[in-house]
């Protein structure tokens, strides 16, 4: 320790001298100096600092060894950089003072997403673009596949005569007498390429034409005229000093507003609602301001005077009457009708309002309101009142059932789409009651008034209105749920609305199963009437030959006898009888009949599968010579053949039809349904005409064979371009409304 | 396939309502019987005095050809427009309308009182449309044109649009059922469906409005009150019409060479006769003109046209000969032996043959191959005919069955007992509706055969030897010497009497109507005779089918086009619309029929054989017990994967059972409990 404090020692001393030195040399030698001094600070650490490798020439290579990590565990400080910022006197104060923001977070940034998810996102994105790109192709694609032909190339240039213009883009005069008409063209302002018209022709068409323009200024003059007279008569009314008047032109501005206001309510229910929020605006104001709390210079005076006269305090009672008015909260009528009581006894005492959902702004959405009973649709104010008396004593039910429903508003929801539903089907339906429902909307309304008075009168009217909301505002939906659902359920194409309709659906499903059955029942083929009804043959037994053969034939006069009968021939009756005899004879030993039954027999039989025995006599009992399985076993063993189907001739006595399969044709049928098929009548219908000529007429034969893509030979087939896609109907829609707005403003 | 004609395949219909599935015959008999109705309307009755008849004939008959027939001028007019259009085979119907009309000019001028039941064309070959394809082009223009052009004077057009065409026309030419689409269906095949109604719809409407252009109509024979059409004889009739008419009448006595079978070709213009003792002949029978005329010196049994007038089939004694038509040999086919009968199935290039043997041979005559042979079992074949409409060959047969048969199988289609007897003839009608047939037991019988069902009867005292059904449906049934023309076989009622009567010399060998003429062939023991028979034959012709009036490069044009549309031999069988259905065989059928085809399964397993292995190891026991090593290999692999399978089937359901124990049994009602 002591020699290292003797180092030290010895090096302070130096130290001191070489700072003096410095001081001494002030600024000639100062650099070497200040390198020395590092020097020497840098020994004071016991590990060597690597020596910072410095670029003294410009090169292109930069060896990647002279690089070094330094500082690499050091973090860099925002105020690093910042120190620099402040000296640079290009940086604005704004983004200074950003930074020192962001100097002051606390908070580290978030990491950015690794390399894949980033990825990830960027294909996404790329994604959802390019199919955005592609399927903007997609009608045009379809389009074509469904095309019955393709001549290619698709985008054709119009047949016919083209505009001189267009023959002559790329022209130019040459010789001097062309030159000479251009100039001449130029100089008359003519049109030399592609507009028809010339610029004084344009702006021709551009300019009103003279009898549109004499309208309007009549139409502007006439405007003109009734403004100066309504201002006329503003001013002359203004003048007029009388109360009482005054009073009157009021009344009749608030009745005449409240007329307009019902019939608001009917036409124009977003109107009203308007109205109806102007309302509110004004009680608010109302509310904040003390116009009406008798706390002015006027009502100061008056209440002096009210303990005498009963003029004064009549006039004060009416102001503070109107600020109750006028601060009342317009009764929701989603309130319990207890709550309704309650609000009108503390109506002073406790501003409700807080409380309040705020006043909905869209009265068409159902979802905001969660009430059945909102439900926005044409009123029916007729209605109501006449059902107003009946309903009033089902409030209170009403109310509980409202509770009820807040809760179950999945049902609600359900029972609100029946109603609908209902609606849409059968309006005039006559045990229905028919559900109104406006009111929601008018008891939303507030009215904003430039005098406060005029809502006094329709408060009135709204109350009434709230009431008669209340009272029919459950629909008397619970009883028709039961019909509703079977509606539901049935999905047949007639809808069934009650028990009794559908019964008689039900009848009608009988009668239409029934019906058919009859048709078919009776084939009734116009060639049997002629012929011999068929004749069953019965089972095992085979057929009767008696029934073959059994056509009667009917006995042809000749005129013409042949030669070699004429001789023998008198009256055919007995000639016949003769033939039969004859022919009796001679066919006696071959029976026709009876081989051909035989025969059908035979073909009949090689079609039934054989019966299997597989009776082993003697298995599990006695055998012997002379003893048999017992019957029992010879018929469990027994295997049955399924019983082949029905013979083509089953019917038909004298016919044997071949039940073989023709394979040979079969090669050549279609075995598989073609792709866009499902079953095979569809198919079958599709291939159920001749295409050939041989049937066709010559234009139909050329068209049912014109091939699906013509080439036109030596063109051009270029892929599709941009321009063969479709306008966007969006941006097509919004230049019409821009158009059309243009027009309007005009 | 065999008959292009205008019959409508009506397939299944398959709707919400299920309605009886109607058979592909069911419409068009129908049709056809409302058809036979309305030709009973009269349209033109003209009566002229017996005595008359002498003096006309007397009175130059050119004169009177070229009279004053309001309708007749029309007519020519009506030609002369065709021409102006330029197609070329419109000089064709142009001839032919001349010739009809001055026909039944004759026949009203004669004192037979012949009257003209001018029918709607509704049973016309609705191909012959295609002869005037030039105008229907020109006319269509036009209808379009009109929607909506305004005249120059200003007026405007009454008539704006297309010309309504009948319900009833339209009907004629529908095809199928429309199918109707129903609302849930994808939009694609919503798409296809209504693309292809819509072509059908096309298709209808175009050919029916064409229809119009089939301006040629048949008239028959019809007598006084209280005259039979029979009595009328064949010379009164020739007297009466026009000289060209009158010279379908003829008669050719050809004595020595026995009775005489004949075949007209399809064109009709051109005649074979063969007799038994082997003269064969070969004639352009309306200008008379001998193509060739040579004596096999054999036994003729039966002679056939074959695609054209250029070759033609005869049966000999032993085998079967080609001819040309300047009667060199071609071919001499002793594949073929002993035949009795022939057919020619024109669109199929088929000619059929029915040997004594019992053979039922095909030969297809544009590649020369036999493409089937089948063994009937059935002994003698001398009965034969086709169905034109379907290409399938009716046998008669001596035990008085009828078969039908096809190439591709090697038994009847349909066997049907038609007589007691043995069946001595038969013929099908060209609609493919109706089968006539004669027996032994004397008896004439009509049958529907798409039902397989009599529809008439009728006992001739002679019985019918040779029977006929004319391109309209007359039928031509001879006895003994006596060729009877019967009308409304299939009619509305039963016929008594016959509505034509002509004695040849000698018996009757063979009878054939001659294609779009009114002319019935008889060859007889004495030769032959060409009677006129009044509204036999089909008066509109389709001249890119079967032109008569056609030249020599269209008929090779005409076989070129008919041989690359030739009708493959598998596409026989009773439905000829079945290549448009759907095959819905199940797998193993058809492996059962590759199987059969192939003569072994390709799809079988190799059976195990075990290797040979030394110093004893392929001792019987040791090879035994290798090969139960591997024995039920693969019945263990199905057993494991069924098992597999279960196991996984009961998963499923515990899952899913467990997931609706969670779920509670929720139903759509809950939402409404308190």
């Amino acid at each position: 320790m002591a020699g290292g404090g003797n180092n030290e020692e010895e090096l302070s001393p130096d130290d001191e001298h070489i700072i003096s030195a410095s001081e001494e040399e002030d600024g000639s030698d100062d650099e070497s100096k200040h390198a020395k001094l590092l020097e020497a600070i840098s020994s004071l650490g016991k590990r060597k600092r690597m020596k910072r490798t410095e670029r003294s020439e410009a090169s292109v290579q930069v060896s990647e060894f002279s690089v070094n990590a330094d500082g690499t565990g050091e973090k860099v400080n925002l105020s690093d950089l910042l120190g620099t910022m402040d000296k640079t006197p290009g940086a604005p104060n704004k983004t200074k003072q950003q930074l020192k923001n962001l100097q002051n977070r606390k908070e580290t940034l978030e990491l950015p997403l690794s390399k894949q998810q980033t990825e990830k996102i960027q294909r996404e994105v790329a994604y959802d673009k390019s199919s955005k790109e592609v399927s903007r192709w997609e009608t045009v694609i379809t389009q074509n596949q469904k095309a019955e032909q393709l001549v290619f190339p698709l985008r054709q240039d119009p047949t016919g005569p083209k505009r001189m213009e267009q023959v002559v883009a790329g022209w130019k005069a040459k010789t001097p007498l062309e030159k000479e008409i251009f100039s001449l063209l130029h100089s008359n302002n003519q049109p030399i390429h592609d507009p028809l018209l010339t610029p004084a022709e344009e702006a021709s068409i551009k300019a009103m034409s003279l009898e549109e323009a004499k309208i309007r200024q009549a139409e502007f003059r006439k405007a003109r005229v009734l403004q100066s007279y309504y201002e006329a008569k503003a001013r002359r009314e203004r003048k007029i000093k009388s109360k009482k008047y005054h009073k009157l032109q009021k009344k009749a501005k608030v009745k005449a507003f409240l007329k307009q206001f019902d019939e608001m309510m009917k036409t124009d229910p977003a109107g009203a609602l308007e109205e109806l929020k102007k309302m509110e605006l004004s009680r608010m104001q109302e509310r904040m301001s003390l116009k009406h709390q008798n706390s002015g210079k006027w009502a100061k005076s008056k209440a002096i005077m009210a303990k005498y006269d009963d003029a004064a305090r009549k006039a004060m009672q009416e102001q503070l009457e109107m600020n109750k008015q006028l601060t009342q909260k317009l009764v929701v009528p989603s309130d319990d009708d207890d709550d309704e009581e309650r609000n009108v006894e503390e109506a002073d005492a406790l501003p409700d309002f807080v409380n309040d959902p705020e006043p909905i702004l869209d009265s068409v959405n159902p979802w905001m309101r969660g009430k059945l009973t909102q439900e926005h649709s044409e009123p029916e104010v007729t209605a109501v009142a006449t059902e107003t008396a009946v309903e009033t004593k089902d409030e209170g039910q009403n109310g509980q059932r409202e509770d009820e429903e807040e809760e179950e508003n999945e049902e609600e929801k359900l029972l609100r789409e029946f109603e609908r539903k209902r609606k849409l089907r059968q309006d005039e339906d006559d045990d229905l009651v028919p559900v109104p429902q406006e009111e929601k909307q008018g008891e939303r309304f507030s009215l904003c008034f430039t005098k406060p008075r005029h809502f006094l009168a329709i408060f009135s009217k709204l109350s009434l209105f709230n009431r008669l909301m209340k009272s029919s505002s459950v629909p008397p939906v619970p009883e028709q749920t039961g019909a509703e659902e079977a509606e539901l359920l049935d999905e047949g194409l007639v809808r069934v609305r009650t028990m009794d309709d559908l019964e008689a659906l039900q009848q009608d499903v009988v009668m239409d199963t029934t019906q058919p059955a009859p048709a078919s029942a009776t084939p009734a083929p116009s060639m049997e009437t002629t012929s011999e009804p068929p004749k069953k043959k019965k089972k095992k037994k085979g057929i009767d030959p008696n029934e073959v053969l059994t056509k009667e034939a009917k006995v042809i006069k000749m005129p013409l006898a042949p030669t070699v009968v004429e001789e023998e021939e008198e009256e055919v009756s007995e000639v016949h009888a003769e033939q039969t005899a004859i022919i009796k004879e001679a066919f006696a030993g071959d029976d026709v009949i009876s081989d051909f039954l035989k025969d059908k027999r035979k073909q009949e039989k090689a079609g039934q599968a054989e019966v299997v025995d597989l009776t082993l006599p003697g298995w599990g009992e006695w055998g012997g010579v002379g003893l048999k399985p017992s019957k029992r076993k010879r018929r469990k063993f027994r295997l049955k053949a399924p019983a082949p189907p029905l013979r083509k001739d089953q019917n038909l006595p004298d016919v044997i039809i071949s039940e073989k399969r023709n394979s040979s044709v079969a090669n050549h049928q279609v075995s598989q349904l073609p792709f866009p098929f499902q079953n095979s009548t569809q198919f079958e219908s599709c291939v159920r005409f001749p295409v050939g000529q041989t049937w066709n007429t010559q234009t139909t034969f050329r068209k049912l064979t014109a091939p699906k893509v013509v080439t036109k030979m030596g063109a051009i087939i270029e892929p599709m371009s941009k321009e063969d896609l479709p306008y966007k109907t969006n941006s097509r829609a919004s230049l019409c409304i821009l158009y059309i707005q243009s027009k309007l403003l005009n | 396939m065999a008959a292009p004609g205008g019959e409508a395949q009506t397939t299944a219909h398959v709707g919400k309502r299920r309605k009886r599935p109607r058979r592909y015959w069911e419409q068009t008999s129908k049709k056809y019987n409302s058809g036979g109705k309305s030709s009973d309307g009269a349209k033109q009755k003209a009566k002229k005095r017996r005595g008359d008849r002498r003096k006309k004939r007397k009175g130059g008959l050119s004169g009177e050809v070229e009279s004053e027939d309001p309708k007749l001028c029309e007519q020519t007019q009506e030609t002369g427009k065709k021409d102006n259009s330029g197609e070329k085979s419109s000089d064709g119907p142009k001839q032919k309308a001349k010739r009809r009309r001055v026909d039944r000019r004759k026949k009203r001028k004669g004192n037979l009182t012949v009257k003209v039941v001018s029918e709607d064309t509704s049973k016309k070959d609705n191909d012959g449309e295609k002869s005037v394809d030039g105008t229907k082009d020109t006319a269509d223009e036009n209808a379009t044109k009109r929607s909506d052009a305004k005249f120059i004077s200003g007026k405007v057009d009454p008539f704006p649009g297309e010309a309504p065409i009948p319900e009833e026309r339209l009907r004629k030419f529908q095809r199928g059922n429309k199918f109707v689409v129903p609302e849930e269906i994808r939009s694609k095949l919503k798409d296809t469906l209504a693309k292809s109604q819509e072509a059908a719809d096309l298709a209808q409407t175009q050919a029916a409005r064409y229809d119009l252009l089939l301006t040629e109509d048949a008239g028959f024979l019809e007598g006084d009150e209280g005259e039979d059409t029979c009595t009328i004889s064949q010379d009164d009739i020739a007297e009466a019409v026009d000289i060209t008419s009158g010279s379908k009448y003829f008669n050719l006595r050809l004595t020595q060479f026995g009775p005489y079978r004949l075949d007209y070709s399809r064109t009709g213009r051109h005649l074979l006769l063969a007799g038994r003792r082997g003269h064969v002949t070969c004639i352009e029978w309306q200008t008379k003109n001998l193509m060739c005329e040579m004596n096999v010196m054999e036994t003729v049994k039966d002679i056939k046209w074959l695609h054209s007038e250029a070759m033609f089939a005869v049966a000999q004694k032993k085998w079967l000969y080609i001819y040309d038509s300047n009667g060199t040999e071609l071919h001499c086919i002793k594949k073929f032996n002993d035949v009795l009968r022939m057919q020619f199935l024109p669109y199929h290039f088929l000619l059929a043959t029915a040997s004594a043997t019992g053979f039922l041979q095909y030969l297809d005559v544009s590649v020369g191959k036999e493409v089937a042979a089948i063994n009937t079992k059935l002994g003698r074949l001398d009965v034969m005919a086709q169905n034109p409409y379907n290409a399938v060959i009716h046998l008669g047969h001596p035990n008085g069955t009828v078969s039908l048969w096809s190439p591709n199988q090697k038994e009847p289609l349909v066997k049907m007992l038609c007589h007691r007897g043995g069946v001595r003839s038969l013929t099908v009608d060209r609609t493919g509706t109706y089968m006539v047939t004669s027996g032994l037991d004397r008896k004439l019988k009509v049958y529907d055969i798409r039902a397989f069902k009599p529809l008439n009867s009728y006992f001739l005292p002679a019985g019918a030897s040779c029977l006929s059904l004319s391109q309209r449906g007359l039928l031509s049934a001879s006895t003994g010497d006596i060729v009877q023309v019967y009308r409304d076989v299939w009619g509305s009622g039963p016929m008594t009497k016959p509505y034509m009567a002509h004695r040849v010399r000698g018996t009757v060998w063979g009878v054939g109507y001659c294609p779009f003429e009114d002319v019935l062939g008889v060859g007889h023991a004495e030769g032959f005779t060409s009677m006129i028979v009044p509204g036999a034959g089909e008066p509109n012709f389709d001249a890119l089918d079967m032109n008569p009036y056609r030249s020599t490069k269209q008929r090779q044009e005409w076989e070129v086009k008919a041989l690359l549309e030739k009708v493959q031999p598998e596409l026989i069988s009773l439905d000829p619309g079945l290549l448009g259905k759907v095959d819905k065989a199940t797998f193993e059928q058809k492996h059962k029929e590759r199987v059969e085809t192939l003569g072994y399964d390709p799809l079988a397993v190799e059976k195990f054989k075990p290797r040979m292995r030394k110093r004893g190891r392929s001792a019987a026991g040791a090879v035994e017990k290798r090969k139960k090593k591997v024995a039920h290999e693969d019945q263990r692999d199905v057993i494991r994967k069924s098992v597999k399978e279960r196991m996984e089937k009961e998963k499923e359901k515990k899952r899913k059972d467990s997931a609706k124990e969670q779920l509670g049994e929720k139903t759509a009602l809950d939402r409404f409990k308190k």
